[in-house]
Formats: structure tokens, sequence, C-alpha cells
């Protein structure tokens, strides 16, 4: 079948935009291999911001590229899992169906702008291509559509800039232009990981803005993986935080920063410097992240963690529900909810 | 300030052509990328920059780097002047001005493995690290920067792109080099391990003396890491002073506008919190305004802004906080309330 952009039955009401399923993914690497997601589940509905969070190397982005479809695979290996995309398995689907859902119905701003645009078309060219290739239109509208979309994203002087290639951006324009290309085409979800880590706090605070705007008048659903736990608080509706290939809490977006429910996540917050606070060190969560070829047995924190105890190196904790919409992976996430202070957490 | 600084820079600029066509290039313009920047940088100093994207930060940290030539101005690094440094007098300044780069995804060559990328430094300066030690050094540099030193082997692709900021960091600090020129180094990384490596550049630059040029969107980490601070816009400084005197005592309504649009990492109160926000599109550096380059999106701006440049110098009645603002009215506002 085909699917048509404007067809707005498909988008029931109620039925989550997005679901993603005991989502594992590995790779399969010469050392070995590394289990990156470990049965992650998350859901997100049409016209939420869902933020990922999570430490470097947990697996953020690797999810996303499952959902997207753009995992080279090999090395990479998906043995388990469902990707459900308003209903339907993506994972079931053919490599021609997933490719029309991609720009259409699914974009993704990436992480790295520089290598996600072509060197050799300029920007003009590439941003005018997804109109050509997906509405058929004449080459002269396209480029009119392009700098359509660079004002939109606020590129000074688009017109005289429109041929210009990738290079001569700097490096907030070229995320900026990444943006436009995955705005380009009104898609019902959008994945943007880290698309504001380049940005200066104007523009960010303006992209951001316009991020929310189009998701109110398209009901967009939005999956916003970020470090910056400012732009998380200033539009997050819910979070879920990861850790070696896992979810470890998630929580609606006032209540995890009030009190947060898992160990990495409070020690993730109280690594934020802060604009008013004027400290000595940094506190930094001890330790190194896991080696994802011999994640530690139990659960995969407990060598960083100050709330460690025997059991926790012999068993994984499941998910213990902590009021609505709220769920944390420790064996005491009530201690820790409720503030016992560990150790060396402040 | 006494000492001598490390590096000084005296009316930096560099302008891009522009161009049409694609076989007879016609020149119809220049972005003005840098236009007239000044500072000096002494011993064990971190010396913030910070400003809006595209005002030209990248564009000063490979002209100190000697990665792009000077259209006009001069570097000079311990009182010799590198502004045109060739063969081996860049080899020296190479050595001793190191690059951690913004991008942690095109910096890395992806057919090189981690130990080779990290390592190679020591190929063109071989006596800084024996071929025997290399790997030892290269380990130790690895653990340094929170990697397992067991990953010497892998290739770029094999980590997250946090991960491979990192790299570039341990890469930057393999020769020792007296000067760092940080270009978002932190920005890839998560907020934890954002603290370790601020933690740990603060750590080696107690240890070694190191100076920084330390480029970053978050002010909150300019902040925490910088004595001074310089602000961007639009290819010129705007704003120079202590950490304390930026954060605290703004007198440009640019600063003060980029401190007003941090965003605070707290949900409570999103809805209602105020914020300076600039109207106005960014104006394009290849045509300035006339006078103050930030006019068009001011909500000061008088006649006097179109007409005159304001130069950047310390203006009198501004009391004992005043520092050089390049504003026809500069006056402190507060946005900042620091709890200490
Ligand atoms: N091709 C590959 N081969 C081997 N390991 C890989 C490969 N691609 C990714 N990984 C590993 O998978 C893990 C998860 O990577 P991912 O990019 O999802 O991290 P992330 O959470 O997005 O981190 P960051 O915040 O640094 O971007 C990392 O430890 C990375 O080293
Ligand atoms: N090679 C080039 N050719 C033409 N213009 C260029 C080139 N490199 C940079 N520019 C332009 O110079 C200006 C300054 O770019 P620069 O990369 O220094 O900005 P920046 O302050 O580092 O921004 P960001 O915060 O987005 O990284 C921009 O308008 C950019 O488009
Ligand atoms: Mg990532
Ligand atoms: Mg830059």
């Amino acid at each position: 079948m085909t699917i048509e952009t404007s067809d707005p039955v498909l988008v029931q009401p109620g039925v989550p935009l997005l679901e993603v399923e005991d989502l594992h993914v590995e790779f399969h690497t010469r050392d070995g291999v590394a289990k990156a997601v470990n049965g992650v589940s998350y859901k997100v509905h049409p016209g939420e911001t869902l933020a990922v969070l999570g430490e470097s190397g947990s697996g953020k982005s690797v999810t996303a590229q499952a959902v997207m479809g753009i995992l080279d695979m090999p090395p990479a290996r998906i043995p388990r899992g469902a990707i459900k995309f308003q209903g339907r398995d993506l994972l079931k689907m053919s490599n021609e169906e997933r490719r029309k859902l991609r720009g259409q119905r699914m974009a993704m701003i990436f992480q790295d702008s520089l290598s996600a645009l072509n060197p050799v078309y300029s920007v003009g060219f590439q941003l005018g291509e997804m109109f050509r290739v997906h509405r058929g239109m004449s080459r002269k509208d396209a480029k009119a559509k392009a700098v359509e979309l660079m004002d939109l994203v606020k590129i000074p002087a688009a017109r005289t800039r429109v041929n210009d290639y990738p290079h001569q951006f700097s490096g907030g324009m070229r995320q900026r232009i990444m943006i436009a290309m995955a705005l380009a085409l009104e898609p019902d979800l959008i994945i943007a990981d880290e698309p504001t880590t380049a940005l200066d706090v104007t523009v960010q605070a303006q992209v951001m803005g316009l991020l929310a705007e189009l998701q109110r008048e398209f009901h967009m659903g939005l999956i916003l993986i970020t470090h910056d736990l400012g732009v998380v608080a200033d539009v997050a509706d819910n979070i879920v935080v990861m850790y070696a290939g896992r979810i470890v809490e998630r929580a609606p977006v006032h209540a995890i920063y009030r009190q947060p429910g898992h160990p990495y996540t409070k020690g993730l917050l109280a690594s934020i410097p802060r604009l008013d606070l004027k400290g000595q060190d940094l506190y930094a969560i001890k330790g190194l992240p896991p080696n994802l070829m011999r994640i530690p047995s139990g659960c995969a924190f407990n060598p960083r963690c100050p709330y460690a105890r025997d059991v926790c190196t012999t068993e994984l904790p499941a998910a213990v529900p902590l009021g609505t919409g709220r769920e944390s992976a420790c064996h005491f996430a009530q201690a820790v909810l409720e503030g016992e202070v560990a150790a060396d957490v402040h | 300030m006494s000492t001598e600084p490390v590096l000084r820079v005296e009316n930096l600029v560099k302008h891009f052509p522009l161009t049409r066509g694609v076989l007879i290039q016609k020149k119809i313009g220049a972005v003005r990328a840098v236009d007239g920047v000044s500072f000096d940088l002494q011993p064990g100093e971190t010396l913030g920059l910070v400003g809006e994207s595209g005002c030209g930060k990248s564009t000063v940290a490979k002209l100190l780097m000697n990665l792009e030539r000077v259209s006009a101005g001069r570097i000079v690094f311990k009182g010799q002047d590198i502004t045109h440094a060739s063969g081996s007098a860049l080899k020296a300044v190479r050595r001793n001005i190191q690059m951690v780069f913004q991008d942690p995804y095109t910096s890395l060559n992806p057919r090189m493995t981690v130990g080779d990328i990290i390592g190679e430094p020591y190929d063109i300066h071989p006596e800084v690290a024996p071929k025997g030690d290399r790997r030892k050094k290269v380990q130790d540099l690895l653990d340094v920067v929170g990697l397992n030193p067991e990953h010497i082997n892998r290739y770029p692709h094999q980590f997250s792109g946090g991960q491979r900021q990192r790299i570039g960091i341990a890469r930057g600090l393999a020769l020792n080099p007296e000067v760092i020129i940080c270009d978002e180094p932190v920005s890839a990384l998560d907020v934890s391990v954002q603290a370790q490596v601020i933690n740990l550049m603060e750590r080696l630059q107690g240890e070694f003396g190191l100076s920084y040029i330390f480029i970053a969107h978050d002010l909150s980490v300019v902040r925490h890491i910088s004595d001074r601070v310089a602000v961007m816009y639009l290819g010129k400084i705007v704003e120079v002073g202590t950490e304390d005197q930026i954060y605290e005592h703004p007198t440009h309504p640019y600063t003060q506008a980029l401190l007003s649009a941090v965003p605070v990492p707290d949900p409570e109160g999103r809805e209602t919190r105020e914020r300076i926000i600039l109207t106005g599109d960014v104006p394009s550096p290849a045509n300035p305004p006339s006078g103050c380059r930030f006019r068009t999106r001011c909500w000061k701006a008088q006649d006097i802004c179109a007409k005159e440049e304001p130069l950047l110098e310390v203006r009198a009645g501004l009391g004992d906080t005043a520092h050089a603002s390049a504003c026809h009215f500069a006056e402190v506002m507060e946005i900042v309330h620091t709890t200490n």
C-alpha cells in the first residue's frame, strides 16, 4: 500500500503514535557482541514531547536509529522487540514501505549535522530535493521552498546563501538546516537527536519554540534526545532516563526534577552546572561507563552507585511503580525517592 | 596584569569571499566572519568566548590555529609574531597551541583506530613520547578522559557521540601544550561526563599551568570554568570582563539577552518565566548594520546607534564593576541572581 501524508485516518485518537516494545539491539564486532539496547519500551502520543536522557553511550541514538530504520545491519542486529508506528510494526515492513514513511511521516534531526549533509551539494539543492522527490515539484519551486525553510530556521540572508555548501556555514547554521530538512514535509513524528547542541541559547530558544509551535499546529509527536537538562525542563512532557541500554526511570517532567527516583538520575541532576551557583568542583558520578560487552550482572549501575548493596550485584531490578506515570528500576527506588541521602550524593 | 600574555590577538579580521557562478566565479561580496577582534590570554587563565551561532567564534579559533589565513591583524604567542608562521616555526606553534574541535564526528579520521588518532601527534613530535612509551601514554590519556583503555584498537564509529568528543580531548592533551583552544568541547557530553571533563580540565590547568580559550554556548559551563569572558556578536567582541562582571553586572543589551535566554534546569514555573526575547532577524555578516551591529535587534537603540559605532571601552559612571562594553547606553542590569 502507499501511504499519503495527507491521510489523517491512520492517526487514531488514543492510539500512541509510536510504541517501542522490549527493543534489543546488539552490534557484532571483532571483539565480541556489544549489547547497546537491552529491552527498551516507550510510547509517544500525538502532540507529546518525550525527552530521552541518559549517559553518553547508553543507547539513546541507537534506539532512535532503530526506530527510523537506519541502522547498518550488520553489524547491528535486532534480536527482539517491536516498533509500532500508528499501530503497525515497522520491523515487519518491507524496506520500500519504511523508506516511504521516512521523511514523510517520521523524520530525524541528527546529532552530527556536518556528516548528515552531503558536502558536494549546495544546501539549497538538498533542501529542495525533499520537495522534488516527495512532492514532485519543479526545480524552481523546490528552490523557492528551500529559501522559505531557511528563513523559517533563521538563516540570515537565505536567498543569497541558498547555493552555498555545508562547509560554508557555521556549526549552528548547519544544525538549523538539518532541522529545516526534517520539518520540510510536516511529519507526524520527529526524532531530534541533540538538535540544539551546536546552538547558542538565543537560537536554541527560537528553534525549540519553532518545534513547539509546529507540534501544536500539526499535533506532531517529538522525541527529544538531549543532554541539556535546561531544555528538557522547558519543553518536555515526559522523560525516560537510559543507562546501559535500559530505561532506568520514567516520569512526568515536573516529578523527576523535584524528586528523582533512581540513583543515576539523582547523580545526573546533581552534576548540572548552574548559572546562578558558583561552586568549586562540579559533582560527577564516579567511575566509568559500563563496557557493553561485559555489562555488570544485577543492576548495571551497581559499581558506581552509592546505594548499592549485595542484591544489586545479583538481581536485575524490576521497574518499581512510584505514583502516576512513574517508575524506577532500582531495588531501593522508594528510599532514593524519599531522599535518603547515600554517602556521596548531595 | 603585569605578566606577559601567552597569547595576544590584535585586530584580527577574517573575510570569506562570497562568489557567484559555477565555472567563472565572480566575487560579489564578503562574509565578515571576524571583524576586528583583540584580546590577551594570560598564562594559566581561561578566557570564555560566547556568542550567537555564526558570530565568528570557530573562525577565531581556526585563525589562532593557523588553519585559516588571516585577512588582517596580528597573533602573538609569547612575544613572537606567529600570524604568518610556516615551516618549523609553525610546527613549534602547533605543539604549543592545540585545539579540541566542535564536531566530534568529522574531526576524527574514520579509518584510524582510536590509539592511532590520539597518538598521531607523537609522529610529528616524537620527542614527547618515544616509540616504546606510546601505547602506555595513549592508554593513560584514554583513562584520563574517562574512556576504557582496553578500547585502544577500536574505530571512531564504534563510539557514541560523547565518547568521540572525549577522544578529541585526549588527542588535544597528548603533546602537553601551553594553550588549548576548546571549541564546544563538552556540548555533546552528558552533564555528569561534562562535569568530569571540566573538573579534569581544571585539574590539568592547575598542574601544568595551561591556558584555555573556551568556546561554548552553555553559559553556565562557561561561567564555571572561565576567569574572564568575552561576548561576541557578528564578528566583534561587544563586552569583555571577569566572570563576575559579565554574569553579575552585564552592561551590553546583547549579553543581557543571552543570559536571560539560558534555560533553567527546573520545570517549575516554566510557563511564566520572564525572558528577553530578541526580535528581528540575525543580520547577515555579509552586510552588517551600520554603527552598532546589534541595533537592529536592540530595545534601546536610538539614532546615534545607526550613525556611530560604539567602541569597546570602559565607560564612566558604571561604578567599581565597570568593564569594557561596546554600547552607547551601557548600563548594568541584573539578570542572574547568584546564590553561591
Ligand atoms: N557500529 C557499532 N559498533 C559497535 N558498537 C557500537 C556501534 N554503534 C554504536 N555502538 C555502541 O553502542 C552504544 C550506544 O551508542 P549510542 O550512539 O546509542 O549512544 P548515545 O546514548 O546516543 O550516546 P551519546 O549521548 O554520546 O550520543 C555505545 O556504547 C557505542 O559505543
Ligand atoms: N569557509 C567559509 N566560507 C564562507 N563562509 C564561512 C566559512 N566558514 C565560516 N563562514 C561564515 O563565517 C561566519 C562565522 O562562522 P563560525 O563558524 O566562525 O561561527 P561560530 O561563531 O563558530 O558559530 P557556531 O556557534 O554556530 O559554531 C558564518 O556566517 C559562517 O557562515
Ligand atoms: Mg547519541
Ligand atoms: Mg562554531
